[in-house]
């Protein structure tokens, strides 16, 4: 294969959100990238629930209703007596993606910019000289092939392999791990095209939550998370059959996937010689939400630029200062959506209902995230300063 | 034996063991593994037997419960 046999400044192994925009990002600095993808095709299979803020997708891509399913307008979370509570919010403030054609999309853009994109490459190795990262061994086709490189990008998902044959512990703590089962099911009832819905309690999905996420009239991706405590008993494939016999059982599946959110805080270390991890290869998830597209492609826009002005420069060391900018510019919010994520998920039932109750009674124009947070940890003052520092309230 | 009872099951001699065509291919288990003991390609998965320790964490992970304890120690990859 002719993309294989030659060297590249750098290359970023990955299709996902992170790696199509690392890649982006460093062929603007007008350095020789490839893109390495097990695959078999870019954007699928789709292991995601598909939902983003507009503010996240505007700063990488402009909106297409090629790749937007639902508009959304408005939360909704439920509480485990049923009670629910919603809070509108501007039109179009979010989107249901399909993310089969927005991941695609994202990889067209990196063409464009120079790129070079190969699928069903399997990347099984690094080539080191000592502690070194000089490129990438992979299998395409049945034949092994190592292509040298200045810069890997790590963009291997959760995962995440490729960081650990540099040395770099991306394994994660089982607990962390959020384990999913979803199905894209149809014949859904009483289901707002608009509306994100989130279900909280321990029957739902204990210490996650159970999403509700339109993409359509009467279609929406249904799914849950659970941590590896919750697993040890209980798998999320199980919880989730439970749920759709409770809440919907005359739905059609459409779709069923499995797939994990390292809902943990941002690696100690991204970056290695030669090498940079992005996205959920370098936990760069919203630890609360189990958010990791904008954050991924936010990640992935940082290592990437910075990989290419390292090239363009002839100095790698500039690579050192990856971890330093992606924490000034996202991880030091995940830090404090850490926090709200031990406050949140560990409550009792009793203690969502009542949240629920008291956030009912607020009048809907004033309700907003953040009133919410502060309703829900008005016990724990010091969390409730975190919560400002987030959401300014 | 069912998948829960496995999870019961001492670690011991037993090993690890995925039921590749139930499998998924969705990552938790190599996410968690501690051993960069599993080897997830396309649509191929199999344990690397020297480096696993069954520390059964890739059990607990799975969300499909389609990993588990092999009695024989016998390893059934594609
Ligand atoms: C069930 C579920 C629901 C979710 N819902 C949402 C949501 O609603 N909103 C949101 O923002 N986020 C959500 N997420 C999280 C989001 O999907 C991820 O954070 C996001 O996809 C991360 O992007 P990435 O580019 O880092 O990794 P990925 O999108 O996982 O891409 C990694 C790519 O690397 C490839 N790869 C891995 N190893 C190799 C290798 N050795 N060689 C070659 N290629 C390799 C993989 O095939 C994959 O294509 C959800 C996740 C799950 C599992
Ligand atoms: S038992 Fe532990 S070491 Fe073995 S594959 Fe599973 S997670 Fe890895
Ligand atoms: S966690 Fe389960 S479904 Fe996912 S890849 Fe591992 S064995 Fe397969």
């Amino acid at each position: 294969m002719n993309l294989l046999d030659k060297s590249y400044d750098v290359i970023v192994v990955g299709a996902g959100p992170a790696g199509t925009v690392a890649a982006r990002f460093a062929a603007e600095q007008g350095v020789d990238v490839l893109v390495l993808e097990k695959d078999r095709d870019v954007g699928y299979p789709v292991r995601c629930a598909e939902a983003i803020s507009k503010r996240n997708v505007v700063k990488f891509i402009e909106p297409n209703d090629k790749w937007i399913a639902a508009k959304i307008n408005r939360f909704e979370f439920v509480a485990p007596n049923g009670n629910s509570v919603s809070m509108d919010l501007e039109d179009e403030s979010g989107y249901v993606l399909e993310r089969r054609i927005f991941d695609y999309e994202l990889g067209l853009l990196a063409s464009q910019a120079g790129a070079k994109i190969l699928t069903r490459v399997y990347v099984n190795g690094l080539i080191l000289e000592g502690n070194k990262v000089c490129g990438v061994k992979a299998e395409y086709r049945g034949k092994q092939y190592e292509i040298k490189s200045k810069v890997v990008i790590a963009a291997d998902g959760v995962e995440s392999r490729v960081g650990r044959w540099a040395g770099i512990k991306t394994h994660i703590d089982f607990r962390e791990m959020e384990s999913c089962f979803q199905v894209t099911a149809g014949n859904l009832e009483n289901i707002d095209p608009k509306t994100l819905y989130f279900y909280l309690g321990s029957n739902y999905a204990p210490n996650g939550y159970f999403w509700v996420f339109p993409k359509g009239k009467n279609i929406a991706n249904v799914g849950l998370g659970v941590s590896g405590d919750t697993g040890k008993k209980r798998s999320a494939l199980s919880f989730l059959n439970d749920n759709l016999q409770k809440l919907y059982p005359a739905a059609s599946i459409l779709t069923q996937i499995a797939g994990g959110v390292p809902c943990a805080l941002t690696l100690e270390r991204i970056s290695g010689d030669g090498i940079l991890l992005a996205g959920d290869a370098a936990r760069q998830v919203n630890p609360l939400t189990g958010g990791g597209i904008g954050s991924g492609m936010e990640g992935g826009s940082i290592a990437g630029r910075i990989a290419g002005e390292a090239v363009r420069k002839g100095d790698l060391s500039l690579l050192e200062n990856y971890r330093d900018e992606w924490m000034k510019i996202r991880g030091k919010n995940h830090l404090i959506f850490d926090k709200l994520k031990d406050g949140v998920f560990n409550m009792r039932d009793e203690q969502f209902n009542a949240i629920c109750e008291k956030m009912q009674k607020i009048p809907k124009n004033k309700r907003t995230l953040g009133k919410l947070f502060m309703t829900a940890l008005a016990k724990q003052p010091k969390l409730l300063v975190e919560v400002a520092k987030v959401y300014m309230v | 034996m069912n998948a829960k009872e496995y999870r019961m099951a001492k670690t011991g001699k037993l090993m690890i063991e995925i039921l590749p065509d139930k499998c998924d291919f969705c990552g938790c288990c190599v996410g968690v593994c501690p051993e960069d003991a599993i080897e997830l390609k396309e649509a191929e998965i199999f344990i690397i037997d020297e480096n696993c320790t069954n520390c059964s964490k890739c059990i607990w992970a799975c969300p499909i419960e389609v990993i588990r304890f092999n009695k024989e120690g016998v390893l059934k990859t594609r």
